[in-house]
């Protein structure tokens, strides 16, 4: 009789090893439109909370653009911005908190995974997030009808309804999600590939925040192979990565050398 | 059996008379009645209820209704997004109430088994009062962190129980190691409050009728007082109470350890273990004192079972632990701000003269100043009205440093474009106040059904002390059960 294969409490990851899948943005490149803000909340059908609580703080989108201040308004120096989201850490801190084993480290795609129907809602691990990516069901944002707006003859509108991904799941109230580097167009990417008896290439992949990308500035693709373009980008001498002091391996390479200084 | 004898002080000639009358009037050990009218008297105090209990308890009811079960249930319906949480503060007042009510039950075994393994006499008339608020508060502590979840609908999920799908619970996470110690807590706790019951469950069960003879006797559990049985109870109890100590330092520990492991400027930590085990007993000894103020002066007979000598001592515990709060609360800032860290500084300056510093200095006034200021005095510490009022805000000071650490640093990280601000009222407040109305419910009803004095401790303690005159000296002399 086989012992049942208990998870992986963190990823056993070597020091210096590439992921599987890994992210460039080039913050010379990158204007801070938000194009890859409202993709991203349209592919991964998350869910829009209004004014009122995105102003508390409870704002869903799974990436965002931060603006920083240099100095006090209004003399202000610089307004630098950047977009994060999940780094997809080698070895993260969100992992082994979680008392459910809601958040794992997937073997196949080398991805922290969220399962929802797993979860209980103990945000311990957007706690332990230093990038603060994590976001939570607040409440049923897109099913609850107090959440809806009227429109002019006061019928409800659920913005959402007419456009969720069939992709991906719709999630309820209190369980915590987060960005999955796409992980739906992942697998099929890696699906046609195995019908055409290949390996997965550049191009094959395109998030849905590369693909709104006007700028060009996000560049997605595999890790362990060192042909492709994310590869040779995160060896650039320009990239560099989200407090990457702290040990996380994070698998997003910002690419900085000019306007933006010193990021990170 | 041991004999110890020392005389007191000599006293003022004219003194000599009213000299062992003071002695009985102060100390319960040396002012014994016979054991039936003792045990009458604590019968009598568990029967007598004026309509004024009823109508307190019918309103702690109707509050447990609304604001316990009413505010959770429309938060359960509605999601947590009725409370006070958002990002980048995950975690609230839920956690700063969980951590609080198991302050709180800290100090109950606290009182009882330290002051037990260390023969304290002074601890005999409210050991059991205070267990009781161990096993009420862990209750109120399960509420809270069963509320703070986001589908609480599936807490099972967290017990390790073998499932056809092969999902398991994770053992690396604190919250694991929480929820384990917590639940050993209440068991180990409850049997150690159930212990000591038997032989005044056995009393009671001699001196009543009807429906509460049939409720005794099934938890008096055959207690006869035969010579072993009470060997039995000595022996259990002398294990419980020392085996008890080291899970009770584990449990608050371990609750430390939900904030210091995790990665977070201010909570990451080393000393937070021994840090939070001094700050539960600073909340849970004032409550005692709350809890015992309470009791005597609401309670019929209790004056003759709790006197100011317990006040006294009662006060001075606090005072004591006042003192060692102070010294790991200065040792945590002190090396987390010598560090230097940019974030931990950007948090140690949020808490001082953030938007919430004056609950940061609330918190040195109440929990050191006040306590430092006025527990010396042994008359200020004797009078009920100053020790309730100096215990209710060391609790006060307990709740605030459970909110510094909680809600106030998580608005802090290390990406200053998710630091925000959102403390506000949400329905945690009704939820709280539901969940104090329950845990004064429980002790009404507690006090109704089983002897809130463990009548055998004071009747073998008061066996045990005597007091001897050597010449016009009146001599208190102690022998040892043991």
């Amino acid at each position: 009789m086989s012992s049942p294969k208990i998870p992986e409490f963190k990823a056993e990851w070597k020091e210096g090893e590439a992921g599987r899948w890994g992210l460039a943005i080039d913050m010379d490149l990158c204007t801070g439109c938000q194009a890859c803000v409202a993709a991203c909340s349209m592919e991964n059908n998350v869910p829009f909370v209004g004014e009122k609580e995105s102003g508390y703080g409870r704002q869903m989108a799974w990436m965002r653009v931060e603006r920083l201040w240099e100095g006090q308004y209004p003399e202000v120096k610089t307004t630098p911005f950047q977009p994060v989201m999940c780094q997809q850490c080698g070895s993260a801190p969100c992992e082994p908190v979680c008392p459910v084993f809601a958040t794992v480290h997937a073997e196949a795609e080398q991805l922290n995974l969220q399962v929802y129907n797993r979860c209980v809602g103990t945000r311990y691990c957007a706690n332990n997030c230093p990038y603060v990516v994590r976001v939570f069901n607040w409440a049923d944002f897109a099913i609850n009808p107090i959440h809806a707006n009227p429109d002019k003859d006061g019928k409800l509108v659920f913005p959402l309804h007419n456009q969720f991904n069939p992709d991906v799941t719709v999630r309820r109230r209190g369980v915590m999600e987060k960005c999955t580097f796409c992980i739906q167009r992942i697998h099929k990417a890696e699906d046609q590939a195995k019908s055409e008896n290949r390996e997965v290439v550049d191009g094959d992949v395109t998030p849905a925040c590369a693909q709104a990308c006007p700028a060009d500035a996000i560049i997605f693709g595999r890790l362990d192979d060192p042909q492709s373009r994310v590869s040779k980008l995160s060896q650039d001498k320009r990239a560099v990565h989200l407090l990457e002091e702290l040990g996380t391996q994070p698998r997003v390479s910002y690419l900085s050398g000019g306007s933006h200084g010193n990021l990170g | 059996m041991a004999i110890s004898a020392s005389a007191l002080p000599r006293a003022h000639a004219e003194e000599h008379l009213d000299h062992e009358a003071e002695l009985r009037k102060e100390h319960l050990m040396l002012d014994p009645r016979p054991r039936g009218e003792m045990n009458a008297m604590v019968m009598e105090s568990m029967l007598t209820t004026s309509w004024k209990f009823w109508a307190i308890a019918a309103l702690m009811a109707l509050i447990v209704a609304v604001g316990l079960f009413g505010a959770w249930g429309y938060m359960i319906s509605e999601g947590l997004y009725v409370a006070t949480v958002n990002r980048p503060m995950y975690w609230s007042y839920f956690l700063v109430h969980t951590v609080f009510w198991i302050g709180i039950s800290h100090a109950g075994t606290f009182v009882s088994a330290l002051l037990r393994v260390f023969k304290a006499e002074f601890r005999r008339p409210f050991t059991r009062a205070a267990e009781l608020m161990t096993t009420f508060g862990l209750v109120q502590a399960g509420i809270h962190i069963f509320a703070h979840m986001g589908r609480v609908w599936l807490t099972y999920w967290m017990f390790p129980f073998p499932n056809q799908r092969q999902l398991w619970t994770n053992f690396h996470s604190p919250l694991m190691w929480d929820f384990l110690a917590i639940n050993t807590y209440l068991l180990s706790s409850t049997m150690y409050l159930f212990l000591p019951l038997i032989p005044d469950l056995a009393m009671a069960r001699d001196r009543s009728t009807g429906w509460r003879k049939t409720f005794y006797r099934i938890l008096a559990l055959g207690w006869r007082g035969t010579e072993a049985e009470w060997t039995h109870l000595r022996i259990a109890l002398n294990i419980f109470a020392f085996a008890i100590l080291p899970v009770m330092f584990s449990v608050h520990t371990i609750v430390s350890w939900d904030f210091a492991a995790a990665m977070r400027p201010g909570w990451s930590s080393t000393i937070f273990g021994p840090y939070f085990v001094v700050g539960a007993l600073q909340s849970g000894v004032s409550a005692v004192a709350m809890v015992v103020i309470t009791l005597r002066y609401t309670m019929k007979n209790m004056d003759y079972f709790i006197r100011k000598e317990h006040f006294d001592a009662l006060g001075k515990l606090m005072l004591v632990i006042s003192m060692a709060w102070a010294y790991f609360f200065f040792n945590d800032y002190m090396v987390q701000w010598y560090g230097g860290d940019k974030w931990t500084d950007a948090l140690l300056h949020f808490h001082e003269a953030g938007p919430a510093g004056w609950v940061w200095l609330m918190m040195l006034i109440t929990n050191i100043a006040i306590p430092w200021l006025v527990l010396w005095n042994k008359n200020w510490r004797r009078n009920p009205w100053i020790l309730f009022t100096v215990g209710l805000l060391a609790n006060v000071g307990m709740w605030a440093e459970r909110f510094i650490i909680i809600p106030v640093s998580l608005q802090i990280n290390r990406m200053p474009f998710m630091w925000g601000q959102g403390i506000k009222f949400g329905v945690e407040i009704p939820i709280f106040i539901g969940s104090i109305a329950f845990f004064i419910l429980l002790y009404m009803i507690a006090s109704r059904l089983i002897p809130l004095v463990p009548v055998w401790e004071v009747q073998e303690g008061q066996m045990a002390h005597s007091i001897r005159k050597y010449g016009k000296e009146p001599v208190v002399s102690v022998a040892d059960l043991e």
